[in-house]
């Protein structure tokens, strides 16, 4: 299965804002050291955007996604939610805030709580959107539904514990998850980063059907440029906790400013032609 | 859950330690169903206390001399038993004694032989004799010695009569025998009697009872707060770790066996009931747990299991208890076991001190320890009010770390061998 996204590339600057920051900031200190991981960022995804946050380790993309979750409290800025500014200060807010973003992470290994059934995760997000009081067939067949989706049968997968499954058949699950929640915002921090390169074009390609079947803005932060090239609308290029670049795809890849940016592109390894390692610092 | 529990029963290492303490359990619910009644009872009365009575089965003289009887005509054996019941160690080295200071050659004589030995002393005692190198007390004593073996040949035959001497109840031979299982009264101590007249072996399994009471409620007490504060501390973080980190802090830097003397001291005497006892130990140990168990959720919260659980909007408790305590329980299970260990230690050092529960009407583990050494066991050598007493410390505590061995090698795996 091809994923040849770039006809399908559109222009969504006109689009309503989803999720915008304003000096977003994010410093840890341990006694007297700072570490700036995410240092006055600003950003503004539109809606049905597909975002793709780059940078290589440690240059704060974690630290901020779990900002964007309301997981981790920014030290500085406004982040604001569908344009108005977002309040997460109870619980009740925060869980309405869920509903609307949600995300799935880098380990599948570690996402699942191994000593709950697979049923139970897949009910918990039937319940998040007020499925509680629905028929034991009701929400079987829901169930069902999300798990054929990702190309699996939850017939043997119920009753089975999460360790029992492939990394691949983890992050389907996890994709199988969103499909039950329709979030309006999917935050994918380094979903394929895991896995083998044959299931990440699968689990690449369920992803985009899943933004197409739903309409959401998807935010995919990801070390690798070349994936992302393939996959966005605009990239963000993030460097010590700072954008140094950002705009539509086709500008940033084939028209780079930043000497990082360049330095990114020229370090993907390219079939037929020899690597360039002259600008590894 | 079931596949762990399988795991944990195939390491020998805890099967071990799980046997031997699961026995002295039922040692403590079956010997009483056995043997039931007061373990505190003195079997004597007045005059007789203050002595520890050795091991050994006791034939009431009353029902001897009433019941049953036989004469077994082996004259030689039961008087060759009774003399060397009678020639004590003393006596023997008084009579080696004696023969070496009459120039008398001993050197073929065998103790054990009875009939030789007070053929020869017979022979040759006499009076006037002043053997070399003995003075005259020691003389007095060969002196008294020889009167006393005199009669030992004589065979007579002893009367009872009542206490008026109106009526003869009974001549006894030297030959006459009764069967145990014919006398009435028999009373069987196998470790002895303590110095205030009470079975050794009932006292101590009714104190194996309390003590594993005392650990086990010192245990659940301990386990519980420091698995709550830990839980708190490190899941919540912030201002209320900082907080729960001063206090345990502060408790794990004044040694807790001090705050045990202090706090048992302060309760004073008559409030001091076992299990006071054991929850005071039990509020004074819990420090560690606490410390490792924070240390265990600070790595554990920041996981994406604990995450997913967030935006799956899963509330606070909820969280800690499905997505913290199970990674952590394994943990939390082996602190427990060496909590009860600890605690029946404790209980055994405070006691020891006399500090420990002051009450005349449960016996524990240290408390039998420290009848036994205020009466001077130790001195009297009456090992038997004691030493069974730290065997069984000894072995509770043994076989509960073989289980925490046993545990840890199951949950770490890096630890098999």
């Amino acid at each position: 299965m091809a994923i040849d996204t770039k006809t399908l590339r559109r222009d969504y600057s006109k689009a309503p804002s989803c999720l915008k920051g304003v000096g977003v900031t994010r410093y840890f200190t341990t006694g007297k050291i700072t570490t700036k991981a995410v240092d006055h960022v600003d950003f503004d995804f539109h809606e049905g955007e597909l975002v793709s946050i780059v940078g290589e380790s440690g240059s704060g993309k974690t630290t901020l996604s779990k900002m964007l979750l309301g997981l981790l409290k920014e030290t500085d800025g406004k982040i604001y939610f569908q344009g108005k500014e977002r309040d997460i200060s109870s619980r009740a807010k925060k869980k309405e805030y869920w509903s609307g973003i949600q995300a799935i992470f880098q380990d599948p290994f570690s996402s699942f709580n191994t000593f709950n059934k697979i049923d139970t995760v897949l009910l918990d997000c039937i319940n998040m959107r007020g499925g509680r009081n629905l028929s034991k067939e009701k929400k079987f067949e829901m169930m069902t539904e999300a798990c054929s989706f990702v190309n699996l049968k939850f017939a043997e997968l119920t009753n089975k514990y999460p360790f029992e499954l492939s990394g691949g058949q983890m992050q389907r699950l996890m994709i199988a998850r969103i499909f039950l929640l329709k979030p309006k915002i999917l935050l994918a921090d380094e979903p394929t980063s895991m896995i083998d390169a044959c299931s990440r074009a699968t689990i690449l390609d369920m992803l985009l059907q899943l933004r197409d079947e739903i309409g959401m803005t998807v935010i995919f932060i990801t070390h690798d440029i070349g994936l992302a090239y393939y996959i966005s609308d605009s990239i963000y290029i993030m460097e010590h906790g700072k954008f140094v670049e950002s705009g539509s795809a086709d500008d940033v890849i084939l028209n780079p400013k930043a000497p990082y940016t360049k330095r990114l592109i020229s370090d993907v390894p390219k079939i037929h032609e020899a690597w360039d390692l002259s600008t590894v610092g | 859950m079931k596949n762990t529990i399988k795991q944990v029963f195939h390491s020998p290492k805890f099967v071990v330690g799980f046997v031997i303490i699961m026995a002295i359990l039922l040692l403590t619910i079956i010997y009483p169903i056995f043997n039931p009644g007061d373990p505190l009872q003195s079997l004597f009365k007045g005059s007789d206390r203050g002595s520890f009575t050795p091991p050994g089965t006791y034939v009431s003289l009353y029902d001897a001399v009433t019941s049953f009887r036989a004469n077994l005509d082996n004259n030689s054996d039961a008087y060759a038993a009774r003399a060397s019941v009678e020639i004590s160690d003393d006596d023997w080295v008084l009579m080696v004694n004696w023969f070496t200071g009459m120039d008398i050659d001993i050197s073929g004589l065998d103790r054990t032989d009875t009939d030789a030995v007070l053929k020869l002393w017979k022979e040759n005692y006499s009076d006037s004799a002043k053997p070399k190198g003995m003075t005259k007390s020691a003389r007095n004593s060969a002196k008294r010695l020889n009167e006393s073996l005199s009669s030992l040949g004589s065979e007579p035959t002893l009367s009872v009569t009542s206490a008026d001497e109106s009526k003869k109840v009974k001549d006894i031979n030297a030959t006459d025998y009764v069967p145990v299982n014919r006398v009435a009264s028999v009373v069987r101590l196998p470790l002895g009697t303590d110095t205030f007249g009470r079975d050794v072996l009932k006292e101590l399994v009714s104190a194996i009872g309390t003590s594993l009471m005392i650990g086990l409620v010192a245990g659940v007490i301990a386990t519980f707060i420091g698995l709550m504060l830990g839980l708190l501390s490190g899941y919540i973080g912030g201002f209320v770790d900082d907080l729960i980190m001063f206090v345990t802090n502060i408790f794990t830097v004044i040694p807790s066996f001090i705050l045990l003397i202090l706090i048992n001291y302060s309760i004073g005497q008559e409030a001091r009931g076992a299990m006071v006892v054991a929850v005071v130990i039990g509020l004074t140990s819990w420090t560690w747990t606490t410390r490792s168990v924070r240390s265990q959720v600070i790595s554990l919260r920041n996981r994406d299991h604990v995450n997913l659980s967030k935006l799956s909007g899963h509330s606070l408790f909820r969280i800690i208890m499905t997505d913290i305590l199970p990674y952590i329980m394994s943990y939390v299970v082996m602190a427990f076991i060496l909590q009860i260990s600890s605690a029946i230690l404790s209980e055994a050092q405070l006691s020891l001190l006399g500090l420990g529960p002051s009450t005349t009407k449960t016996a524990t583990l240290g408390l039998m320890m420290n009848w036994a050494m205020l009466y001077s066991a130790h001195l009297a050598g009456s090992w038997w009010a004691y030493f069974p007493v730290i065997g069984v410390i000894a072995l509770i505590s043994f076989s509960l770390n073989l289980m925490n061995t046993g545990l840890d090698q199951v949950f770490n795996p890096t630890l098999r061998d």
